[in-house]
């Protein structure tokens, strides 16, 4: 597992992200493109890759991208 | 002696929604962003006075003129639906009487939702296995646009009111209908819910005087939580299709249509993409009547015949899920 993939995963999902835009800290929340479409969005990648389902409370207590990235790895 | 989808017909209320006639009432809405979404370009609306009965009665006169089948060979009708006529009489007793079908025949309601569909092909296999009926019509519609809040737009793009009339006779020489998968989690029962429309929680002066912009709202109002529901059947779907391969002694690849309830288009994609379904073998019609409950894999199922999509032979998996929580799956071969 390779956090550099799971980012290049994420911004394809989230069609209105530049490539190359997303970070390890970025704050996936704070991105002006966020809705609850996209936790389904990171919730639907997320048992697709990884086979891990998350769940509401899950994301919510993450702030980066590095913080979910440790989390899925946590429950896989 | 094994039970058969002879012939399925189906029938959608005149009145249509479209994508831009929900935008230009809900303005943050845009129509392409709803078609990426659902799927769905326009959903069927009855008219106040049209309820899902009246919907499987259209849908079952629908059958009969499509398909050079006689009424006096019906022998058992079951009405499946989310919507009741009356507390009492039975509504497939109305329904009997409205298609001018047998008094020999016996009828059935059974009150259920997305998973109806597959419930009913089980019911009727049963009956035709056990020997107790020849050609059972299984009739499944729904009026979910009734029990939509008009702000709600989240469920306004996606139901759609529809019906189908499916009949399941005996065959000697045919594998027909093959085993079932269920399941059941009614801790789920609260995340989709149509309040106020039954005896829990009866209809009160002050719900009709709440809801007074919404004509009452007298059929009761859905609730639905989405990504609650989104993630139950991210949880339950892969597996039920798993245990009915295995029931079938079967692989991914021998199964030539998969025919899902049609909830929306972004879930069914996640879901296809999750099992690795080739987009070929995956069918989906949502576009021209988005999400009918009941009725939706019977109307799936006959455009795909339609389409040459589905041909008799074919090993299709019917996979149904939602409203309980309640999930039904089942091999057919067409």
């Amino acid at each position: 597992m390779d956090i550099n993939n799971f980012i290049k995963e994420l911004e394809e999902e989230f069609e209105e992200v530049e490539a190359n835009s997303l970070k390890p800290e970025t704050s996936f929340r704070d991105l002006p493109e966020w809705s609850s479409m996209h936790a389904l969005i990171v919730i639907a990648l997320v048992d697709i890759q990884y086979d891990v389902l998350l769940t509401g409370n899950d994301l919510r207590s993450c702030e980066t991208i590095s913080d979910l990235f440790t989390l899925i790895k946590k429950k896989r | 002696m094994s039970a058969v989808i002879k012939a399925i017909s189906y029938y959608l209320p005149e009145k249509t929604l479209s994508n831009e006639q929900l935008c230009a009432i809900f303005p943050n809405l845009i129509p392409d962003d709803i078609v990426k979404m659902t799927g769905i370009k326009k959903r069927h609306i009855s008219a106040p006075d049209e309820i899902a009965s009246d919907i499987a009665y259209a849908a079952g006169e629908q059958f009969f003129e499509e398909h050079p089948i006689e009424k006096a060979a019906i022998d058992f009708l079951i009405f499946i639906s989310d919507a009741l006529d009356y507390k009492g009489p039975t509504t497939a007793c109305i329904l009997q009487d409205r298609l001018g079908l047998p008094k020999t025949a016996g009828v059935l309601d059974s009150l259920a939702g997305c998973a109806g569909f597959v419930y009913g092909l089980s019911m009727a296999k049963a009956l035709i296995e056990s020997r107790q009926a020849k050609n059972v019509l299984l009739l499944t519609a729904d009026m979910p646009t009734k029990v939509v809040h008009p702000e709600d737009y989240e469920l306004r793009m996606i139901f759609s009111d529809g019906g189908a009339a499916t009949l399941v006779s005996a065959s000697e020489n045919e594998s027909g209908i093959g085993d079932f998968v269920f399941g059941t989690d009614g801790s789920g029962a609260k995340n989709l819910m149509t309040h106020y429309s039954g005896a829990r929680q009866p209809i009160t002066k002050e719900w009709l005087e709440k809801h007074k912009d919404a004509d009452g709202m007298k059929h009761g109002m859905m609730k639905m939580n989405g990504s609650e529901i989104f993630i139950f059947t991210l949880k339950v779907v892969l597996p039920m299709v798993k245990e009915l391969l295995q029931k079938a002694k079967m692989e991914m690849g021998d199964i030539d249509l998969f025919v899902f309830h049609q909830a929306n288009g972004f879930l069914l994609n996640v879901l296809r993409r999750k099992m690795k379904i080739p987009e070929e073998k995956f069918y989906v019609y949502l576009e021209n009547c988005g999400n009918t409950v009941s009725a939706s894999i019977p109307i799936a199922l006959k455009e795909a015949m339609k389409e040459g999509k589905a041909k008799k032979g074919d090993k299709i998996l019917l996979a149904s899920f939602g409203i309980g929580y309640s999930w039904a799956g089942t091999i057919i071969t067409l």
